[in-house]
């Protein structure tokens, strides 16, 4: 059984500059803070490696920091430029009995993650998911669709703090 | 008002409208889509079951929209599911009926405002006959719009379809 801070330290050593900061000062676990680019390699590592075994992946989910300048578009709606969507990655070792939680943030124009799907097959619709409702693209998912919302919807991400619902689909009136 | 009201005293022989028996006929026997959406339809099956037995009033599920006469639209109508209501519902075969049952399917319910994948009332993509409000309604509120449906069925004319 291992702490966040212990984890954090096997990390840093291994991992180096792909490892951010350790934040703790909040009254919930501790978080990780990693590269985008580098999460599958820590997360197989933190599988595969004996002594942190996390053999279970038990969330994933996409976060809207809603941190980028608030600006007006064209028909006078309030829309966020730049800033960050994150993705949390919430990590237990049955055998071990320990936790772990993981963050990366990424770009909101261009938000791209490493997928973990091959790692924890768990990670396949929760990555869809997150995908569905924030538009974060997750490299090397084998079938990075939609899960929820219909295929073709084309209004964007529900879940996006400047979402706009459009006012028809497929002829049916949206709002109520 | 009732089909049996002029019965002679001989038995066997009954005196009514061609309208009346065809009435009476199609609201004793409304069979019912076996389809549910949500958590109304856990009342539906209960409405179903033993204790409240929608068989008693010849309502019974069908596997197929072509052999239902009646779809009770219970539960949340998302704009995904509701394309495939409106495909379902043109299979029916005429008379067909909609009950729609719950705030959801009769308004949104409580996604009137921020579910984004909510259709805001199923009435926006087939008729309905019948609302029975509540979240979720009860068995017995069910079984009331049933009969409300049966009252309307049984005003209908061959002339006019009312219902």
């Amino acid at each position: 059984m291992k702490t966040s801070e212990e984890i954090f330290n096997i990390l840093k050593e291994k991992f180096g500059e792909a490892i951010g900061e350790l934040v703790s000062d909040k009254p919930a676990e501790s978080v990780i803070v990693v590269s985008p680019m580098e999460i599958d390699k820590i997360c197989l590592f933190l599988r595969d490696e004996k002594d942190l075994e996390f053999n279970s992946l038990m969330n994933l989910s996409g976060v809207d920091d809603a941190n980028g300048e608030k600006v007006k578009d064209e028909n006078g709606n309030e829309i966020l430029k730049g800033g960050t969507l994150s993705v949390y990655y919430h990590l237990e070792s049955i055998s071990l009995k320990h936790k772990v939680t993981l963050k990366v943030s990424t770009d909101r124009e261009n938000p791209e993650v490493a997928s973990v799907e091959e790692i924890w097959r768990t990670a396949d619709w929760h990555e869809r998911e997150a995908f569905d409702m924030y538009g974060i693209k997750f490299l090397n998912h084998h079938n990075l669709i939609r899960i929820l919302m219909p295929y073709d919807w084309e209004a964007g991400y529900p879940l996006r703090k400047d979402y706009q619902n459009p006012e028809f689909y497929k002829g049916m009136k949206v709002p109520y | 008002m009732g089909l049996l009201d002029k019965q002679f005293t001989d038995d066997n022989i009954v005196i009514t409208k061609v309208e009346d028996l065809l009435n009476w006929a199609r609201l004793s026997s409304l069979w019912q889509m076996g389809f549910g959406l949500a958590c109304c339809a856990i009342e539906m099956m209960a409405t179903s079951a033993s204790h409240y037995d929608f068989d008693r009033f010849g309502v019974i599920p069908r596997p197929s929209p072509r052999q239902s006469d009646v779809i009770i639209i219970s539960g949340t109508v998302t704009l995904k599911m509701a394309l495939r209501i409106k495909r379902l519902y043109e299979q029916m075969p005429d008379p067909k009926y909609v009950i729609s049952m719950g705030s959801c399917s009769n308004c949104g319910g409580p996604y009137w405002e921020h579910g984004y994948h909510v259709l805001k009332g199923v009435d926006r993509v087939i008729p309905v006959d019948v609302y029975v409000p509540g979240c979720p309604p009860r068995p017995e509120a069910l079984l009331e719009g049933l009969l409300k449906l049966q009252e309307k069925i049984r005003s209908e004319s061959l002339v006019n379809k009312s219902a």
